[in-house]
């Protein structure tokens, strides 16, 4: 047994993009449902982990380089301080985009209970993308790692 | 060996029991399950959160709005695990 | 006394995860009981924050005719546990990293014999 079966590789390449996509949408809806950055990013590293296991840490590893997550990690942990600089004029962490009635994300919801509206809260949507993309380089980065790290010679990797 | 786990087990059992006895039939260390007492805060971030933020989950304006400090140390901790682990291993990762 | 069920089973937790990391020899081991403490560290800290007969403090279809800041379950101290719980990720898979370097270097994974200072 140096390798999985062909079964696994068929099912785990034809899962990917339904869990890429739930994640995705735990991580839009962040600000109408339960979820958010942190939730979301961990459903589609938990995908790529899928990936990981089914095809082993060599094949991965050519298409994928470590340098690749790490400026992938970079760019959101810059796109989350520079939202949060956007209304220096006030505070440190303004959200200057809740009141406006023009702006991207601007309309105020009703009080009390309401269905959804994706148009509304602020900064707050933006801050979700920037965290999600984060959190999913940072544990797809764990995971390759530490299953490059601990091979057999010769046997499965 | 032996002498060993049942020392350890023993005192355990008894750290056990002395926390049993301690908490939980001290009703005004440890409320009963259900009732907090102070919810001033809690009160205004919920009658409030639609208007200032505009979003409509209360739990997400609290983490990125109303506390955004710790969401940005929390982002600090992540980034120095990453870091940390990708520098251990670096050695077993270029063979 | 039959209603406090919840911190009945943190301390439950605590007690399992600290009898792993006292006697146990395997390393592996050891590291599971300290993320099991920190299991039971969250679920205390968002079970403080409970209303009798509350619901989730999130507005989208919420039932009619419920007041507002009255039946509604605390936030806060959910806020607090999701930064603990990312917390407790990175600094098990800091752990599990040294445990991979432990095993290159000693070639065995057992705590009472990686005392010494060996070169």
């Amino acid at each position: 047994m140096n390798d999985t079966s062909k079964i696994i590789k068929t099912i785990s390449a034809i899962m990917f993009p339904f869990v890429t996509i739930y994640g995705l949408y735990v991580i839009m809806h962040g600000h109408l449902t339960p979820g958010g950055g942190f939730q979301g990013g961990a459903i589609v590293a938990s995908g790529c982990a899928l990936l990981v296991v089914a095809f082993g840490s060599e094949a991965i590893a050519k298409k994928v380089k470590e340098s690749d997550l790490s400026i992938l990690e970079s760019v959101g942990a810059l796109g989350f301080i520079s939202l949060a600089f956007i209304g220096i004029a006030t505070t440190f962490f303004y959200n200057v985009l809740a009141g406006r009635s023009g702006s991207l994300f601007g309309k105020i919801p009703p009080f009390g209970s309401n269905p959804g509206y994706l148009n509304s809260g602020g900064l707050l949507p933006l801050m979700n993308f920037a965290v999600g993309t984060k959190v999913i380089a940072g544990l797809f980065a764990i995971v390759l790692i530490l299953a490059i790290a601990t091979r057999k010679k010769g046997g499965r990797t | 060996m032996k002498t060993r786990a049942i020392v350890s087990l023993s005192v355990l059992i008894l750290l056990g029991v002395f926390l049993i006895m301690s908490i939980l039939p001290l009703s005004n260390v440890l409320r009963p399950f259900g009732d907090p007492e102070n919810s001033d805060m809690d009160d205004y971030i919920i009658s409030n959160a639609q208007n200032d933020t505009g979003a409509n989950n209360a739990v997400t304006s609290v983490v990125f709005d109303y506390r955004g400090f710790d969401t940005l140390g929390e982002a600090t901790v992540l980034f120095t695990a990453v870091a940390g682990v990708i520098l251990i291993l670096r050695r077993y990762a270029h063979e | 006394m039959i209603y406090n069920i919840p911190y009945i089973a943190v301390m439950l937790l605590i007690l399992v995860g600290l009898y792993a990391v006292i006697a146990k020899r395997n390393i592996i081991k050891i590291i599971m009981g300290i993320s099991i403490i920190e299991s039971g560290v969250n679920l205390f800290l968002v079970a403080l924050g409970y209303r009798e007969g509350g619901l989730a403090p999130i507005f989208t279809n919420l039932p009619e005719k419920t007041q507002i800041p009255g039946q509604l379950v605390l936030p806060v101290p959910q806020a607090l546990t999701l930064t603990s719980i990312v917390i407790g990720v990175a600094v098990l898979a800091l752990m599990l990293a040294l445990a991979v370097q432990i095993y290159k270097h000693y070639k065995t994974l057992d705590v009472r014999s990686v005392r010494r200072l060996k070169e």
